[in-house]
Parts: C-alpha cells; sequence; structure tokens
C-alpha cells in the first residue's frame, strides 16, 4: 500500500464547486500540509457545510442552557438527547428537518426525515415510541402545493406506518412564506434503560468496524452540501441528492440492532445519516480521539465500480457504523443473519486519529478525524446581523387602523375556514397513531399527546411549536412565545415540561437581516429555556429555505420549530381540553388585552401582512402555568387548552366540539370585541369547572388575573346573548375544510 | 387456551398482541419466528395469532410472501386440524392470501391509509371469537390500513351470509349499518369474517388497540374474553 493518497489534487474552483469557501480551501490544505485530493475535499466539503458542522450558527447556539434539568448528555454529545424520566427510565428524543429533499421529491424527502430521525434514537439504544412532525406549506391555492402536501403526507405516512411508530402529534401551518419553500421537520421520542444506552464513539484501536444494513448507492450524494445551499429553479436537476427509503429494512436494523446491543459486544455505534459513512467514521474517531482504517472494497454497494468519494458520501438510507469489541464480531454477525440484514466488517480503530480509506489496496483518502467535525477545526463564523427593514412596518402598526367587524358572526364563519385553525384529520387520519397502544389523547384530547411508558405509571407529553408570524413580527419575543407555548401545551396536559430539542429553519446566514432573526431567535429561545428550566438537548439548523426566484430572493418566516417533552409522573393525571358537563362553569385564566397582533385573524380575514407580535411577558406566562399545574394537582379544573391560533373563540370551540355540547360565554367589556374573540394575546387558558368547585377555584386564585366568561350548555354557541348556531355545524366546516380544498379539482 | 403470536419480520403489532394477552388478559402467549417450521407445545384448543404489521415490508402484494413463509405451513395445517387461528389486519390480508379465507383485502376506496376509530357490529355469534359479544351493542375499534377493502365475489359473498361466516360490519356510533359507517369501500361494510369451519378468524380492526382504561377504551377487550371464556368452556 502506497502511504501518499492517489489521485490528482484540486483547486480552489473545485473547491468552490462543491460547496466550500476559497479560505476554507486555504485552511483544509493547511491542515493536510498538502493539496488534497478531489475524495479528501469532497470529505471536508460535506463536513464542513452547514449541515453537518453549524459553522454559521454554532456561536449562538452555545448561548442556549445545554445542560442541566435532568438531561443525561450535554446537547450535541450524542445522536439525540437524553433526559432521565425517573424510574431508571432515559428518552431520547429529536427534531430534525429534511426540508430540502422534500420539496424537490416530497414522498421520498418527507419519508426519509422520518427514517432518519428514528435512526437518530434507536443508535442509541432506545426504542421509538412516539412520532412528531411539523410541518409548513405555502398557500394552497396552487396544484403545486397540493401535491407537496400530499407527498409529505403520504411520505410520513408511508414510512412511520410501516416502521411502527405512532404519529401522535406534531402541526401544519400555511403561509405565503412557504410557497417556494416548505418545511418538514420530524422528531421522535424513544425510552431506553439508564446505563443501556450506545454512545457514538469509537474507542479501543483494534476494533473492528462493521456497516450494516442496507447496500451503499449512488443517491444522495452530496445531500448535506445540497441542504446547505438556495433551492433554484434547478434544483431538481439535483433529485439524485434525495435519498430513497426503505422503513421495512429499518424495521429490521432496529429490532436487530436493539438486540445485538444486548449481548454487549457493541462499543460504539452511529447511524449514516448527512455525509454517509464519512460521518459517521469522522465523528465517532473524534469523539474517542482515534482514527479507523477503512476498505471500501468491503463495503458492500448496490452497483460496481463506484468511486471512492460515492462510497464515501452516499447517503443511502437504513445503515449503521458499528464498532464491535475485537473477537465478539461473530456474536453481532449471528444476530444480523437472523434479521436477515448484510452486516460486512470493513475496517479497524487505530490509534493514529486519522481516516485512512483504502480501495484496490489503494490509499484513496488520509485525512485526519478532529478538523473535520463541529468543535474539531470545522470552521466557526460570526455572520453579519442587520436589523430587516420591514420591522419598521411591524413597527407603525396600530390596532386603531383595523376597523371592527359589523357583523360578528360572518367574521367568525369566515375565519373558521382558515386552513391553518381547521383540524388536519385528512392530514394525520393518513398517519398510525395509535400503534404501540401507548397514545392516551387518541380518546382524551390534550393540548399536547400524552404517551403511556408500558412498564410504568408515568406518560410522557410531547409537544412540537412554533408560530413563525410571531417570530417573522419578533423573532426575540416569538421565539420565547414558541417555547412558552410548548410548556403551556404540556401544562394544560397534565405534564411538567423536561426538556427541548429545536429544529431552526431560516433563510440564508449571508443574509444580514436572516441573521438577525437567527440571532434573536435564539437568544430569546435561551432566554425562555432558562425560565422554564427547560435545556436544549440538541436538534439541528436548517438554513438557506430561501429561494431566488429570478433574482428575487424570497426567504421562509424565521421558523424555530420547538420539540419540547415533558413528563406526567402519573399517567391517570392527565389533563384533557374538552367541555365535560352541562353546567359546568367555563373561565379564562390570564388577562386578556387589546391586541389583535400577527393574529390569524388579522392576517387571514383582514389580510394585514405587518402587525405586532402578539403581548407576551415572561414572568406572566411562567406563573400563569404555576398557576394552571396546581389547579390540575388540586383537581379543580375539568378542562384546560390554552389560547392560541384563533383566540379565545377558537379554544372554546375546540373544547366544545369533542362531546358536541354548547356554552353561553360573555366578552370583556373593556376589550375591543375583535380582540377578545380573536386576538392572541399570550398567558391565557380557558379552563371549565366542576360548579361545586367554584368557591375553592375562585379562592386559589384570589389575587389573580381570571374572568368567568361563562357555561357549558346545550348544543349551541351564545355569544353576548347572539345565537352562534349550533356546535355541529362549526364542528363539521372543522371536520371536512381542508379535506375540501385538497381533494378539490384533483 | 394457549396463544401464540408469529412474528413475521416486518410484523408491527406484534407486541402489542403479547401486551394486551400476556399483561391485560393474564393469558399464557409465547412469540413465534417466522423461520420456525412447526407449532410444538400447540393443542387445537390453542389460538395461533398473525398480528398486524406490514409482513416482508407488504411488498409485492401485502400478505403475499408471508404466506409462503415456514411458519405459514404450519400454521395452515394447525388450522386444518381445526386449531383456531385469528388475523387481525396484516394478518387477516395473510390469511385471505393463504386461502385459509376466501376473499382479497384491497386498496382502500380513497386510496389512502386510514387511521381512526369505527364501529364494528357483531354479525354472529355462532363462533368462538364472538360467542359472548352483544350483537346490539356497536363495538368502538380502530382501523390503521391502506388496503382493507375486503372484496369476493358475489357467489362467495352470497356463501359468506348464508353459512352466517361475517363476524363484523361497520357501522355507526349507534350501530346503524350505513354507507357512511363503511371507512374503506369494503363489500358489505365487512369489517372480518371466519372460514366455514368457524376456527379461522380474519379482521381490519385492531381490538388490541382497544383493551385497557389508560386508552380510553375497553371495547376490544371483549373480543379476547370471549374467546378465551368460549375455549375455556369448549375444553371443560
Amino acid at each position: 500500500m502506497s502511504s501518499q493518497p492517489s489521485n490528482q489534487l484540486t483547486t480552489v474552483e473545485t473547491a468552490k464547486s462543491l460547496g466550500l469557501l476559497p479560505a476554507e480551501f486555504k485552511k483544509i490544505c493547511k491542515i493536510l500540509r498538502r493539496t488534497p485530493n478531489f475524495t479528501e475535499l469532497s470529505i471536508f466539503s460535506v463536513m464542513w457545510s452547514e449541515h453537518c458542522s453549524y459553522k454559521n450558527s454554532i456561536v449562538h447556539l452555545k448561548k442556549l442552557p445545554r445542560e442541566g434539568g435532568r438531561l443525561l448528555v450535554g446537547a450535541g454529545e450524542e445522536n439525540a438527547g437524553l433526559v432521565d424520566i425517573g424510574g431508571g427510565l432515559g428518552c431520547a428524543f429529536k427534531i430534525e428537518s429534511h426540508n430540502h429533499p422534500s420539496a424537490i421529491e416530497p414522498f421520498q424527502g418527507a419519508a426519509t426525515g422520518v427514517g432518519g430521525i428514528h435512526r437518530d434514537i434507536f443508535t442509541m439504544g432506545a426504542r421509538p415510541i412516539a412520532a412528531l412532525n411539523s410541518l409548513r406549506f405555502g398557500n394552497l391555492d396552487s396544484d403545486r402545493m397540493k401535491h407537496l402536501v400530499r407527498g409529505v403526507v403520504h411520505g410520513i405516512s408511508s414510512y412511520g406506518n410501516c416502521f411502527g411508530v405512532p404519529t401522535v402529534g406534531g402541526e401544519v401551518y400555511f403561509n405565503d412564506s412557504y410557497n417556494h419553500d416548505i418545511l418538514v421537520n420530524a422528531m421522535s421520542a424513544g425510552i431506553v434503560k439508564i446505563g443501556e444506552t450506545v454512545s457514538a464513539s469509537a474507542d479501543g484501536p483494534g476494533n473492528p468496524v462493521l456497516i450494516v444494513g442496507s447496500a451503499t448507492g449512488k443517491d444522495g450524494i452530496h445531500g448535506a452540501t445540497f441542504a446547505s445551499a438556495e433551492l433554484t429553479e434547478d434544483s431538481a436537476k439535483d433529485l439524485p441528492a434525495v435519498q430513497v427509503g426503505d422503513p421495512f429494512q429499518e424495521k429490521l436494523l432496529l429490532e436487530a440492532t436493539l438486540e445485538a446491543i444486548k449481548t454487549g459486544a457493541i462499543v460504539g455505534m452511529q447511524d449514516m445519516g448527512a455525509a454517509g459513512i464519512t460521518c459517521s467514521t469522522s465523528e465517532m474517531s473524534a469523539k474517542s480521539g482515534t482514527g479507523m482504517k477503512i476498505d471500501l472494497d468491503k463495503v458492500p454497494t448496490r452497483q460496481q465500480g463506484m468511486k471512492p468519494f460515492e462510497i464515501l458520501l452516499s447517503e443511502s438510507q437504513e445503515r449503521m457504523l458499528i464498532v464491535c469489541k475485537k473477537g465478539q464480531e461473530q456474536k453481532l454477525m449471528e444476530i444480523f443473519d437472523k434479521w436477515d440484514l448484510e452486516c460486512a466488517l470493513i475496517g479497524e480503530v487505530t490509534k493514529n486519529q486519522r481516516l485512512q480509506y483504502f480501495q484496490n489496496g489503494e490509499l484513496v483518502a488520509d485525512v485526519p478525524a478532529k478538523p473535520l467535525v463541529l468543535g474539531g477545526g470545522a470552521p466557526v463564523y460570526e455572520r453579519k446581523s442587520r436589523k430587516p427593514k420591514y420591522l419598521t412596518k411591524i413597527e407603525k402598526f396600530n390596532i386603531d387602523s383595523v376597523k371592527l367587524p359589523s357583523n360578528y358572526l360572518s367574521a367568525a364563519k369566515k375565519l373558521w375556514k382558515s386552513p391553518n385553525l381547521v383540524s388536519k384529520r385528512w392530514i394525520y387520519e393518513q398517519y398510525d397513531s395509535m400503534i404501540r397502544t401507548g397514545t392516551q389523547t387518541t380518546n382524551a384530547p390534550s393540548d399536547a399527546a400524552v404517551v403511556r411508558v408500558k412498564g410504568t405509571e408515568k406518560s410522557i407529553v410531547l409537544t412540537t411549536d412554533c408560530n413563525s408570524a410571531y417570530v417573522y413580527a419578533d423573532p426575540y419575543k416569538g421565539a420565547m412565545i414558541a417555547v412558552a407555548e410548548a410548556a403551556r401545551n404540556i401544562v394544560c396536559s397534565g405534564g411538567d415540561p423536561v426538556a427541548i430539542t429545536n429544529c431552526l429553519n431560516f433563510g440564508n446566514p449571508y443574509n444580514p437581516e436572516v441573521f438577525y432573526q437567527f440571532a434573536n431567535a435564539v437568544a430569546g429561545m435561551g432566554e425562555a429555556c432558562r425560565k422554564f428550566n427547560t435545556p436544549v438537548t440538541g436538534g439541528n439548523v436548517s438554513f438557506y429555505n430561501q429561494a431566488n426566484i429570478r433574482g428575487k430572493i424570497v426567504p421562509v418566516f424565521p421558523t424555530p420549530t420547538i420539540g419540547m417533552l415533558g413528563v406526567l409522573d402519573d399517567s391517570q393525571k392527565q389533563m384533557t381540553l374538552d367541555f365535560k358537563k352541562e353546567g359546568d362553569l367555563i373561565y379564562l385564566i390570564g388577562k386578556s388585552k387589546n391586541d389583535l397582533g400577527s393574529s390569524e385573524y388579522i392576517r387571514f380575514n383582514k389580510k394585514v401582512k405587518f402587525s405586532s407580535c402578539p403581548h407576551f411577558d415572561l414572568n406572566e406566562e411562567f406563573e400563569l402555568q404555576q398557576t394552571i399545574s396546581s389547579l390540575i394537582k388540586k383537581g379543580l379544573i375539568s378542562s384546560a387548552h390554552d389560547v392560541s391560533e384563533g383566540g379565545i373563540f377558537a379554544a372554546l370551540l375546540e373544547s366544545a366540539m369533542v362531546r358536541n355540547i354548547g356554552f353561553a360565554v360573555v366578552c370583556e367589556a373593556s376589550i375591543r370585541k375583535d380582540a377578545f374573540l380573536f386576538g392572541e394575546s399570550q398567558s391565557r387558558v380557558v379552563v371549565s369547572i366542576a360548579p361545586d368547585h367554584k368557591s375553592a377555584f375562585e379562592k386559589f386564585l384570589h389575587g389573580k388575573d381570571f374572568t368567568l366568561l361563562g357555561k357549558v350548555q346545550g348544543k349551541r354557541i351564545s355569544i353576548d346573548e347572539e345565537d352562534f348556531g349550533d356546535v355541529s355545524g362549526w364542528k363539521k366546516t372543522y371536520d371536512t375544510e381542508l379535506g375540501n380544498i385538497m381533494e378539490a379539482d384533483k | 387456551m394457549k396463544f401464540g403470536v408469529v412474528l413475521f419480520p416486518g410484523s408491527n403489532c406484534d407486541d402489542d398482541m403479547m401486551h394486551v394477552l400476556g399483561e391485560v388478559m393474564n393469558a399464557e402467549v409465547v412469540k413465534l419466528w417466522h423461520k420456525d417450521y412447526s407449532l410444538d407445545g400447540f393443542t387445537t384448543n390453542d389460538c395461533i395469532i398473525l398480528p398486524g404489521g406490514f409482513s416482508y415490508g407488504d411488498y409485492l402484494r401485502c400478505g403475499a410472501i408471508a404466506r409462503f413463509s415456514h411458519i405459514m405451513q404450519a400454521v395452515i395445517d394447525f388450522a386444518n386440524s381445526g386449531g383456531y387461528v385469528f388475523g387481525i389486519c396484516n394478518g387477516f390480508q395473510i390469511l385471505c392470501e393463504s386461502k385459509l379465507l376466501p376473499g382479497v383485502l384491497l386498496a382502500n376506496s380513497n386510496q389512502k391509509f386510514i387511521c381512526k376509530n369505527t364501529y364494528l357490529r357483531t354479525v354472529t355469534t355462532k363462533t368462538k371469537l364472538t360467542e359472548h359479544l352483544n350483537p346490539a351493542q356497536p363495538l368502538k375499534i380502530p382501523i390503521a390500513h391502506a388496503e382493507g377493502r375486503y372484496y369476493a365475489d358475489e357467489k362467495t359473498l352470497n356463501k359468506l351470509v348464508k353459512n352466517d361466516q361475517i363476524l363484523f360490519k361497520y357501522c355507526d356510533e349507534k350501530g346503524k349499518i350505513t354507507n357512511a359507517a363503511n371507512p374503506n369501500g369494503t363489500s358489505l361494510n365487512i369489517a372480518g369474517i371466519c372460514n366455514e369451519k368457524r376456527n379461522v378468524f380474519g379482521m381490519m380492526p385492531h381490538p388490541e388497540r382497544a383493551a385497557e382504561e389508560i386508552l380510553g377504551n375497553t371495547d376490544g377487550r371483549l373480543l379476547f374474553e370471549s374467546l378465551m371464556k368460549a375455549a375455556m368452556s369448549a375444553a371443560h
């Protein structure tokens, strides 16, 4: 074997074509003390892409609270976050984007997004028990957008259902800012016994390295680089950068992997996600301060004659890299054979901290592991930030410019057709939401998904939240609200917020206005997370969600999606959102404001593009959540539902529709009626209580903000004594509107 | 009555079935591996469960590959000798592909996967699975499938009716068997059937997902209770 890597050398032009900057090329030459060949440069290009290196975001991410609370591993240390949920169990959870692939090939893009996030969870030894997703689409007026919705939903459904993990929650938003770039964020949560987790490390020089699962093909090559660039009209030509998923293989890989972990023969394991073998070999080695010698001829491939960079960069799905205790390979081989999975010995761990890849007996690439990875030598940048111009338009917004509706019933009816408010039934009924028989919220809906953990008395409580219109109006406050709303949803379900994972979807970080949004959103998120004691366990950053359409830059609304995990120590103590009984009293806890800022009402009914972020005060919010939590623990309330999109009106209807019972309420006279009904001022929860609890309830709330709104009664809705009709009529629109839009002129 | 739950590669409701039978019903239950050739230790008073999932990825056609697995040869022999076999969802599809039950399961009429609660009317009580069910009581049991539209030619459907082989039909909340309550376009609103000898049962809805208070629905439990009760009295 030669000691110098083979092949012709590269130039700065090659580097640029791979998405690297000239300065980065220089840095690579310095690290290697020579010019890299094409394979080596490809390795650097994917590992230093934003997707793998977080080079443009890490400075800010480091300001987030990344440890403490119930965290068992710090953010970014492993494939997913891991928190202690008590009883000797840990919950591994993470959210990740698959935006770019889904925009080009919605079915496979979304499917492999689901596959990838589940793999991150079971790579750690945890069995996934729940999935969620946060989806953002553009205006449903276009056939292209409907095609994307159908494809993404079908992709999630087809992969998730076959893999056998219930999709228990999530969110779907429609907004023009996503007309060109849709967002597909997938989250998974799994359970593992503490002490039985597996680390993504490569300890012990001499230990064999195995690759398990699907054969390596030419799909997804340069996927990480592709994800780190803007989509253009030509992006469809990048189709080979989109991977193809096989949920059946992944199901086998899950079962075989969990069985293999039990043998004790596994030293470390990492799934093959972005940047394929390159990423797993380098991250595992860098983590352990070791290196690896990998024989690319031993990697099972789907076709002959694959070049080294193709094998190294392939993002073929359903593959794992395993470092095994020397001499115990056979134990693992037997298990993978039982599950009919291909398992090949491709190399070994070395002492020299270098990654050396061979083909046909020749050294084809030789690079040090550490400089490739985040926190090692990968570049770190602080990008320029400038307050976006549009914010001045937002600052000028005054509620007095919004005319009061002449007829509240017709205003409400119009609002109730917004795709953002109506039921997402057409979507979620395509997902298996009940498999693994843990989903408590199927027959008892709550603000967050509640999933019992079998063999314990506990449930985990999960939600994803982010109203990106708020973040657009005020990145700092909007991101705080995203965290607050997630926590509020968990609290209203009876759980205690524990930790978050985030998916930061933004435009191009080299655009100073976009970077302003990013930096401020991260700062706001950090402040809120510290307040709720919900540290950040990891997640991902997805930049470049902006299209360049004939020279015009169109970034998405800044969308820092929060995936929050909560714990409900006694599964039986779940709180639900539905009105239970006629005669129950309805209260609003929290304070209403003369505020219509960024509400669905003002945007959908009034077509106002620039309005302020809704009122929000972090301390007020924290106090509200403490109050709700105590009320639930004291057994004083029968339902709790937070006020969010669509305001109090939507909250009341949602509580009423579940059991099809009506209500009569009176608006607060001191507040504009449109703001009272449809405003989205934060930190408010609608609760219902049995009349017997009235005095204890009011006594407990003494000195706090609360209002008696009315009571649960009959089948109709009455607001300020105006008849708003049968609940069932509203429910019909709610249940069928999205389906009608999706199925129209197909 | 002892239960055996077959694990095909791609099965994904096997754990749920083990949980319900073992933990909820306190029955004796073991997992069976698709590569096994025999059902040693099972008598005809026992029941083999083919659980839901995507056996062999459901590539080619749902259940089409599973029928050729080693264990299915043993399951077919077991059924022919009078043992109880109960297929749910993908298990039902496998039973049809194996010809242990007549007919086929086609793609849902809306061409989509559907997961939601449905209501079922018990059509016959002349089987062990349904003996103790109340035909007047609609049962809330969820479905989760993309290919659950039961189809058979008219002759077969007539025979099913004549022989009283229809176990369950989809109905509305009040028990009315209507078109609107038919979730997937299935013939005659059929949700489940049995064979002529009445020892092989297949149904698309998942009773194992509706068997515990914590899930807010215990209707599915009634099926397992009926089966175990009937088997116990038959054994005595």
